[in-house]
């Protein structure tokens, strides 16, 4: 498929989601994963990321993918969005760490490449960024992400309505962006 | 937590959107402006020839040129600089406006009035007032902006901060010319852009603080 084509069906597939389309939001969100991983990988050619420095900005821009979707324009395609997205985290990133931030970034990335199936396998475990998570918050993301379970499920478990549990998800995913945001204001101070 | 759970979890959050980013930031200066104007009627009152000289003094009209010729290329950029990809585009050059037209109807200030008397014109009655009250005068707006902006995800936060400082500074000092009796392009050219400037540099310092995501 080309990257117009590609963008098409991305750019379709958000609209849906934006629309109250679960299903459509978990193939954009994996497909996009996919494609900011080798993006990623790419960018950071030039620094010697290990595979987990990696996935970590590939989850931060997932992050932020979720948590300002409202800031997509519709009417516009949206691998410049979801690129301009990357490119900033990137550079935070590189920042934090202290890195040079004049690697190649920019001129680079002006593409969203399509990932390979096989980056899936690559994909880390990255245990420190649910550590940002307390008590029951954390419960509860754990067993909606990783255990795989229903609000509605979780809800009947812990004994609380629903609206609390996808009220405190939404307050979750927000404090795991957040928490990125921590370290990088720890990394500058070094 | 690998990527693929986290996006489980995104996905079991999907209700939560945001209303679109353009609509808050609507909502937040039809807000901020209001919320000026009532501020505004409660330090000070529009002056009492406004109506006569809102249709027969061009010096006072160029007021709200200048003023509301700043907020709106400020608007537009506030507007585009909010989104991650936003870029200012062909609306910067827009910016430049204003600040020409200043320039010439300074000029043709020095043409109609003698040399003597151009200090008068410069420095008015109410210098200070003026440098005061549109920085107060803009603090409604300010922060309902900055509040929006928080919502969405400026690439570059100090640019987007600054336009949303240039933006209030204007509405506070289009609001404070329905006051203010100093119409001189010269006072204009000091002390307005002095209190604009303040606003729109406080805008750029804090947007580079606030408007990180």
């Amino acid at each position: 498929m080309d990257r117009k084509a590609r963008d098409a069906e991305w750019s379709d597939l958000m609209r849906k989601a934006i629309g109250g389309d679960d299903g459509a939001y978990t193939r954009v969100l994996s497909d996009l994963s996919q494609a900011l991983r080798s993006t990623v990988r790419r960018g950071f050619s030039g620094v010697s990321a290990r595979p987990n420095e990696v996935e970590d900005v590939v989850q931060e821009v997932m992050l932020a993918i979720h948590l300002k979707r409202h800031t997509w324009d519709q009417s516009k395609p949206i691998s410049p969005w979801i690129m301009a997205i990357a490119r900033n985290k990137m550079i935070d990133d590189l920042r934090r760490k202290g890195r040079r931030t004049e690697v190649p970034i920019d001129g680079m990335l002006e593409i969203l490449e399509a990932g390979g199936h096989e980056d899936a396998i690559h994909a880390h475990d990255v245990k420190i960024v649910l550590n940002g998570l307390k008590g029951r918050n954390r419960e509860i993301v754990q067993a909606i992400s990783i255990d795989g379970h229903t609000a509605q499920d979780v809800a009947q478990r812990l004994g609380m309505t629903e609206v609390a549990v996808r009220v405190s998800l939404h307050r979750s995913l927000k404090t795991l962006a957040e928490t990125y945001q921590e370290t990088k204001s720890a990394g500058n101070k070094t | 937590m690998k990527t693929d759970d986290l996006i489980k979890a995104m996905v079991a959050d999907n209700a939560s959107i945001a209303p679109p980013i353009s609509r808050t930031l609507w909502l937040a200066l039809a807000a901020g402006a209001a919320l000026a104007a009532v501020h505004f009627l409660s330090l000070l009152q529009v002056r009492s020839d406004f109506a006569y000289a809102i249709t027969h003094e061009p010096r006072f009209m160029f007021k709200f040129v200048f003023t509301l010729g700043l907020a709106i290329p400020a608007l537009m950029l506030v507007l585009r600089l909010a989104r991650p990809d936003g870029e200012a585009g062909w609306s910067k050059w827009l910016l430049a406006v204003p600040p020409l037209l200043l320039a010439t109807a300074v000029l043709l200030e020095m043409q109609a009035v003698p040399p003597e008397h151009w200090s008068v014109s410069a420095v008015g009655s109410m210098p200070g007032a003026c440098m005061k009250y549109i920085p107060i005068l803009s603090i409604a707006p300010f922060i309902a902006m900055f509040y929006a902006l928080r919502n969405g995800a400026a690439s570059s936060p100090t640019a987007a901060g600054a336009a949303a400082g240039l933006l209030s500074g204007a509405i506070g000092a289009a609001l404070y010319a329905t006051f203010c009796v100093d119409d001189s392009p010269m006072f204009l050219a000091i002390w307005y852009v002095a209190g604009i400037s303040i606003v729109a540099a406080l805008g750029a310092l804090i947007g580079s603080r606030l408007l990180r995501w």
